[in-house]
């Protein structure tokens, strides 16, 4: 029996992920343009590995396979999978962390809109772990042939040391590092000396910059279409520029700007695209402001402190830990119950 | 003049399908073969029958007298014969019968005699007690018994009489037809009801797509020269026609759950409403007939004045429903009721015949499991959080549902609306509403039955009492007696025991006498015994007396010693 109301918004699941996915097409666009087409078949590897393992698991449960597999949400997965791994790990470390998303952080969690985590970043959080070199191999733009970028992901032997280095974020950190300490070479330079060199562009990583800039076009045009609000991208930029912004006044020498940390790293992608995922983000006004604020100053802290070369997907997990408690705590208050 | 509105949060704008149903004026309903007379149409109580089978009515006679004053009378809605009194069908989804008049029409349709009421002389109880008497509620649909409405706050007066002219629901349209053709007299009718609640100001709130209807009533105010009666467009947003969020909108008055909206100052009525008091008071007819727009999988759309009691394929005939049709909806797409048959009658709160098709309103697709978008909570006019409820409601937390204000819940559909994922979210907050319902009428159960135990337990309880009572005053009889005997003071003290005086007494007495004998049998013993017996049984006295009464003094010695 179908009660009231008989009629419906033409909206489903599977139109939001793929507005998402659109969105996300300039960022893949400009990091195509800068790091070479390697992130596409890094992208088709992901896919398949998620459609394969969701297909899995739906047999196992015995859900409809057509339903779920159709609705994207599998995919946006492995794109943001692809998208935070480094472009050149090889196939099987983006299938391994592929899988581990789909079949353990999401399916056996109870599916699609159950997972507690994202599982974009537990997938990143768990693979960086257990892989801390192949995860930390960065490509500076325009290093690498297109033939290069497919031995590395397919074969065998690799030098990576000797072929790609750190994310700016990274080398940023190492400088910063060695700039304080008195026998180093780098010994007394400054924050924007050490952001000379080849890897830096304008205002974070050389060619990341527009990468980020793509995905800030993507975010904004998400926001115009009501998939996400502008909540959790404000406050998490807004946070990250502050965190940054006051230690950097402070000490100018030794800690980047806040431009930078906005340009660098994952600071965009995570912003509009990672935790703005609606299932193990934050869900009131009040609650995602907290939520992506506390994921900011995190991520800020793991980036200036801590060893991994970017901290959002940590930040992204630590957050998403404390969801139900933020969401409970800031329900607005209902119609007719407001103080005015 | 421009005012200043207010939004309420949330809201969709579904496709409005009005213009096809406005196109021609509202037409008669020949008459049918049959009507059948529900005598239940309002909230409050059932209405008691009047008639029985074979009586002769006329139109407009009262077949059904208000049960109370949470009750409205129902009468014939045409001169004809009674054919029976009989459970029948009530327009609703569960398909369960409700008492019914069925009435033959005799073809003349004629009026009895009115019973009249002076307007100007008669005092505010008065009119109220003609209007319930005359069956007139509410017509937006909620049925609400009108009379009761019509009472000031505690103040003795009203800032604010809205009019809700809103009509949000697509497809509806018989209000805007009623203030395109009958603006004045449906402002008479608002004339009266400001009289009665003292009203200050009167806000008509018509949404913005019905520009006619707009033109009529401001057309009609003029004309009528009253003061202080306005008619404004709202923003047309679904669901501006709710009674909170028209208040919300046009006072900015946010009316809690559970709260009169006189204790704000504000009393909200419907267009349709105010013509049915105007017809009252003005010409004595009762409710007996509305206006009901036919629209949906038909030919020609159109509103009808109907004849309450005429079975709906009656009326949608006239519009010509298509081969395809699969069910009637009682209202409209967003709030409607299933019917339960095609000929069920049309009651007073029957605004619309939605006649539906399985194109025209294609079962949803396959439910998805919730991904916490929020498009709910964005589209919910109570500021709720559907999606927080329906994870409850799931999980049958019926606590945590309440917690998160369930019944703030107005039912209006737009979190199923807009939800991406297709879960009917509001048949889930039905069905938790009702579960509480159940378990709330569970628990009544429950406390009356312990009631009745506790009762039950207290009362043998006093029985006892009064039991020990009996025999305590009788102790104490027995007591002065003896007391009287042996002349001491003590008797004196114990006049009328009662309660734990009684219980004293009777103890006192108790001991009284058990020292008396003790006293009389100690020297008996030891007359005929030896001095040394005599001594030894001192001495096992005194050892017994001492193991009993540890910190008792020494007993005095037997009296023969002494």
């Amino acid at each position: 029996m179908i009660n009231s109301p008989y009629i419906r918004k033409p909206a489903s699941v599977q139109s939001v992920m793929l507005q998402v996915l659109l969105a996300l097409v300039p960022g893949i666009a400009a990091y195509v343009w800068f790091f070479g087409a390697g992130i596409l078949v890094q992208l088709a590897i992901a896919s398949a590995a998620a459609l394969a393992g969701e297909a899995a698991m739906l047999a196992i449960r015995g859900k409809p396979k057509a339903l779920f597999l159709t609705d994207l949400s599998a995919i946006v997965t492995a794109w943001l999978i692809a998208l935070t791994f480094p472009p050149i790990v090889p196939w099987w470390l983006t299938v391994t962390g592929t899988l581990l998303a789909v079949v353990i952080v999401k399916q056996l969690y109870g599916g699609l809109g159950q997972n507690p985590f994202n599982p974009a970043m537990a997938a990143f959080c768990l693979m960086i772990v257990a892989y801390p070199a192949l995860m930390s191999q960065w490509p500076a733009a325009g290093q690498l042939d297109f033939k290069t970028q497919l031995d590395l992901i397919f074969g065998g032997a690799r030098q990576v040391d000797a072929i790609t280095g750190a994310t700016p974020l990274d080398a940023l950190r190492t400088a910063l590092r060695s700039a304080a300490s008195a026998d180093s070479e780098l010994h007394g330079l400054r924050a924007s000396q050490l952001m000379d060199g080849p890897a830096f562009g304008a205002l974070g990583g050389k060619g990341g910059e527009w990468v980020a800039l793509a995905y800030l076009l993507g975010g904004l045009w998400l926001i115009q279409r009501r998939i996400i609000t502008w909540h959790i991208p404000a406050a998490f930029c807004g946070a990250l520029f502050l965190t940054a912004g006051l230690l950097w006044s402070v000490r100018p020498d030794s800690f980047a700007s806040p431009l930078f940390h906005l340009a660098s790293g994952g600071a965009m992608l995570g912003a509009f695209f990672i935790l703005t995922d609606p299932v193990s983000g934050a869900t009131t006004a009040r609650g995602k402001l907290l939520f992506a604020a506390g994921a900011a100053v995190l991520t800020y802290v793991i980036r200036a402190f801590g060893a991994y070369p970017d901290g959002i997907a940590f930040a992204t997990l630590l957050m998403n830990i404390l969801v139900p408690i933020i969401d409970m705590k800031t329900q607005a208050p209902v119609f007719g119950h407001k103080k005015d | 003049m421009l005012r200043k509105l207010f939004k309420f949060h949330g809201g969709v704008k579904p496709q409005t399908n009005k213009e096809r149903s406005t196109t021609a004026p509202i037409a008669p309903v020949p008459l049918p073969d049959k009507l059948v007379i529900p005598l239940h149409q309002s909230v409050g109580g059932p209405p008691r029958p009047l008639v029985q089978r074979g009586d002769q009515v006329f139109k407009g006679q009262r077949i059904g007298a208000a049960d109370g004053n949470l009750s409205s009378a129902v009468h014939a809605s045409t001169s004809g014969i009674v054919r029976d009194v009989l459970p029948a069908v009530m327009p609703h989804t569960s398909g369960l019968t409700t008492l019914s008049v069925v009435i033959e029409p005799d073809g003349e349709d004629r009026w009895g005699e009115l019973d009249r009421i002076n307007v100007r002389a008669a005092t505010p109880d008065e009119l109220r007690d003609y209007l319930r008497d005359a069956g007139v509620v509410g017509l937006g649909g909620a049925v609400f018994p009108s009379h009761l409405k019509l009472k000031p706050g505690k103040e003795g007066s009203l800032d604010t009489l809205v009019i809700n002219g809103a009509e949000c629901e697509p497809f509806i349209t018989c209000d805007d037809m009623l203030m395109r053709e009958r603006a004045t007299d449906m402002l008479k009718g608002i004339s009266a009801m400001r009289h009665m609640l003292q009203a200050r100001d009167v806000l008509i709130g018509i949404e913005d797509n019905k520009p006619e209807a707009l033109a009529a009533v401001q057309a009609a105010i003029t004309a009528s020269g009253e003061k202080g009666i306005e008619a404004i467009a709202i923003p047309t947003r679904y669901p501006a026609g709710g009674a909170k969020q028209l208040i919300r909108v046009l006072t900015g008055i946010e009316v809690p759950h559970g709260r009169r909206s006189t204790d704000f100052g504000v009393q909200c009525f419907n267009v349709g409403t105010a013509y049915s008091i105007h017809e009252a008071l003005e010409h004595g007819r009762p409710l007996v007939s509305r206006l009901v727009t036919v629209a949906g999988n038909v030919n020609a759309p159109r509103n009808y004045e109907v004849l309450i009691g005429t079975p709906m394929d009656h009326v949608v005939r006239l519009a010509g429903a298509r081969p395809d049709t699969d069910r009637y909806i009682m209202g409209g797409p967003m709030m409607g009721v299933r019917m339960p048959a095609f000929d069920v009658p049309v009651v007073k709160a029957t605004n619309c015949i939605l006649v539906g098709s399985p194109a025209l309103f294609p079962p949803p697709p396959p439910e998805m499991p919730c991904i916490r978008c929020g498009e709910c909570a964005k589209a919910c006019p109570a500021d709720l959080a559907p999606f927080e409820m329906y994870w409850f409601s799931r999980a049958r937390n019926f606590g945590k549902t309440q917690e998160y204000h369930l019944f703030d819940c107005i039912e209006c559909g737009c979190c199923s609306f807009v939800c991406p994922s297709h879960i009917p979210l509001v048949d889930y907050f039905r069905f938790s509403k009702s579960e509480i319902w159940a378990r709330e009428r569970e628990k009544e159960a429950a406390d009356t039955a312990r009631e009745r135990f506790e009762f039950k337990n207290l009362r043998q309880e006093r029985e006892k009492q009064e039991k020990a009572e009996k025999l305590a005053a009788k102790a104490a009889a027995t007591r002065e007696k003896v007391a009287g005997e042996t002349a001491t003071p003590a008797a004196a003290t114990a006049a009328k025991p009662s309660g734990d005086d009684a219980k004293r007494a009777l103890i006192e007495a108790a001991m009284e006498k058990a020292r008396q004998q003790k006293a009389q049998a100690a020297p008996k013993n030891v007359d005929v015994t030896s001095p040394d017996v005599q001594a030894e049984m001192a001495a096992i006295d005194a050892r017994r007396r001492a193991a009993e009464h540890p910190t008792e003094a020494p007993p005095p010695p037997p009296a023969g010693q002494a």
